[in-house]
């Protein structure tokens, strides 16, 4: 109880620092984008490791989730919903159907894994590419423009918070649980009577919902969506995040998305040399930080485990 | 007739190109057991390499043959210094790690060696100088250019002696044990850090020589050619079955024969990426090891 009223009272903090940067104007509008930036990738994020950090799957199948999300949400609110007030239920459209071609994803990672599941779920992301540059309804290689610009830094914390509130709900659930026992031990976990198929479905899916909903508060944002965003780059960008933040780890996918973004506008003085820099950033974090800064670690063990060291240096 | 022969030796052209990209891809993976993403990258800099050396080597000397293999020669060395290196720095440090570690790691080396391309050597489009004198042969009534045929045997000598070096000699002997085992294969006596530096090694110089056969061939590159291809060879691996010579010969050629036949008989050029992950698909459900990959048991 006591946990819960202040994880509330943070929250509230939060939500009215958010409140006195945006109404108050203390933090530039280009700063207030950042950060709605950070929030939206930490979704993204959070849907990426359900299934590559909590269920230790390698899959790249984020930038076709992410495609699917933002153009459902797009095409939404461009025909279906058009006011602002539905806004929320756009974004849920895009995410929800970012779920379904999910549960579709998920049944190759049946029979097939490791760096065989990566290649078929990158197949996946690159077919989508494909057929997105090729399809003229959605605005072909020019992709959509001109969509309403919705997103702003509320709809992002409140998503956000949904996010945490799903993930956290979804690894304590029945299925939560089997997708970590699948991570530790497959042939284990099925002989314990555990739906293999089922949990992996599920997981698939959750994490395709969260990740669709970035990508409709994205091109909400940015007020356009291409099919060149959804590529190899983008692929790259969301492993980046996870593995530099942290697998299996909610503090850890909102810390990766948190440095990223920010090494991303620190280095952008250096023009296409971030991209060196970030690089080689990349290769020190995994050769000093294997499991990323949070890898299988909450916000709450690290400060459990920081204060027993702190007490145990005060007995000497 | 004469147009199905001619397409024929597209394909095998494109074909043995993508064969080659393949075996250094899988050798690393199967030795090293490491999906390397900045393969992709050591091509583009080995083309750069090759670019570099060659416009000066026509400086030196008169004749293409002889810059065409001292290039080849000298961007071997080269980049097999940078493939040692990178194994060295970025990789190495992290074999105790958990395996994805090394892959994010491997992202951020090919990023790195991408964008410094970039930087150093500009967005715009190098042109390779001709390294094969521009002079066809006539071949059953059907005209072929040279460096089509040469390509194609080149390729294929390349693979012959590979598969020799690994089949017939002390370190291929060694590069099998490591893939199959590497605990088992340091029991043995076998240095497995040599091995495995030996297959980034392997892997840089084989990636050197399915460059200047690209640039043989298409001449014109810019400095993420390397991203393309790197996909590619990953998915010709993979359906021929990874870790063997002959499954990335195979799958090459798959993938070459799809390049050429796809866009003749589909509406949309760019509909062919789709045919070939389809393809890539039906196999792994069909044979989820590749076509000639063996099925290994599942550990308990």
């Amino acid at each position: 109880m006591k946990k819960n009223r202040a994880s509330i009272i943070s929250v509230i903090v939060v939500a009215l620092i958010l409140v006195a940067c945006k109404e108050l104007g203390l933090v530039s509008t280009s700063r207030l984008l950042i950060v709605q930036y950070i929030g939206i990738y930490s979704i993204m994020v959070m849907g990426i490791n359900i299934i590559n950090g909590y269920m230790g799957t390698f899959s790249l199948a984020h930038a076709g989730f992410m495609a699917v999300g933002a153009y459902a949400a797009s095409l939404t609110s461009r025909y279906l919903l058009t006011s602002a007030v539905l806004f929320p239920i756009t974004i849920l459209i895009g995410g929800l159907a970012a779920a379904i071609v999910g549960l579709i994803v998920a049944i190759p990672s049946f029979k097939s894994k490791g760096d065989y599941l990566a290649i078929i779920t990158l197949g996946f992301t690159l077919m989508l590419q494909s057929i997105l540059n090729n399809a003229r309804v959605v605005g072909a290689s020019q992709g959509m423009t001109n969509i309403d610009k919705f997103t702003n830094i509320y709809w992002v914390f409140v998503f956000l918070l949904l996010a945490v509130v799903i993930v956290r709900f979804f690894i304590g659930s029945k299925y939560g649980r089997s997708i970590k026992a699948i991570r530790e031990d497959q042939v284990a976990t099925q002989m314990s009577s555990v739906n293999v198929r089922q949990a992996k479905t599920v997981a698939f899916a959750v994490s395709a919902f969260l990740i669709g909903i970035s990508g409709g508060l994205l091109c909400h944002l940015l007020g356009y969506t291409s099919p060149s965003s959804y590529g190899y780059t983008n692929v790259v960008d969301g492993l980046v995040m996870v593995y530099l933040g942290g697998v299996g780890s909610i503090t850890g996918s909102v810390t990766g998305a948190l440095i990223w973004q920010l090494l991303v506008q620190l280095l952008k003085s250096l023009g296409t040399w971030r991209w060196v820099v970030g690089g080689l950033i990349l290769c020190l974090v995994m050769i000093f930080l294997p499991n990323g800064v949070f890898g299988y670690k909450e916000l709450p063990d690290v400060i459990v485990s920081l204060k027993k060291k702190l007490s145990k240096k005060g007995e000497k | 007739m004469s147009v199905f022969i001619q397409q024929f030796i597209n394909f095998l052209q494109l074909g043995s190109i993508y064969a080659l990209t393949a075996i250094s891809f899988s050798m690393v993976y199967g030795i090293a057991g490491l999906v390397n993403f900045a393969h992709g990258s050591i091509f583009t800099v080995s083309m750069y390499m090759l670019f570099f050396f060659s416009t000066y080597l026509f400086t030196v000397f008169d004749s293409s043959w002889l810059v065409f293999a001292v290039a080849l020669v000298l961007g071997s060395v080269v980049m097999a210094l940078v493939g040692m290196l990178i194994e060295r720095l970025a990789y190495r440090p992290l074999r105790s790690a958990p395996a994805v570690a090394t892959v994010v790691s491997s992202v951020g080396v090919g990023m790195a060696l991408e964008y410094l391309m970039l930087n150093l050597f500009g967005s715009k489009a190098k042109r390779m100088p001709a390294l094969i004198p521009n002079t066809s042969i006539t071949m059953a009534g059907v005209v072929v250019p040279l460096y089509k045929i040469l390509i194609i045997i080149f390729a294929v000598i390349t693979m012959i002696i590979l598969s020799f070096i690994v089949k017939k000699t002390k370190l291929g002997t060694a590069m099998r044990a490591v893939a199959q085992d590497k605990k088992a294969a340091g029991f043995m006596g076998i240095n497995t850090n040599r091995v495995i530096t030996s297959a980034f090694v392997f892997g840089a110089v084989l990636a050197t020589i399915a460059a200047i056969l690209y640039v043989s061939a298409y001449s014109i590159f810019t400095y993420d050619v390397g991203d393309s291809i790197n996909w590619w060879s990953f998915i010709a691996a993979v359906i021929g079955g990874i870790g063997s010579i002959e499954g990335a010969v195979l799958g090459g050629f798959i993938i070459g024969a799809i390049s050429i036949v796809a866009p003749a008989l589909l509406p949309v050029s760019s509909y062919k990426d789709i045919v070939l992950f389809a393809v890539l698909i039906l196999v792994l459900m069909v044979k989820p090891t590749g076509i000639l990959g063996k099925n290994s048991a599942e550990k308990i």
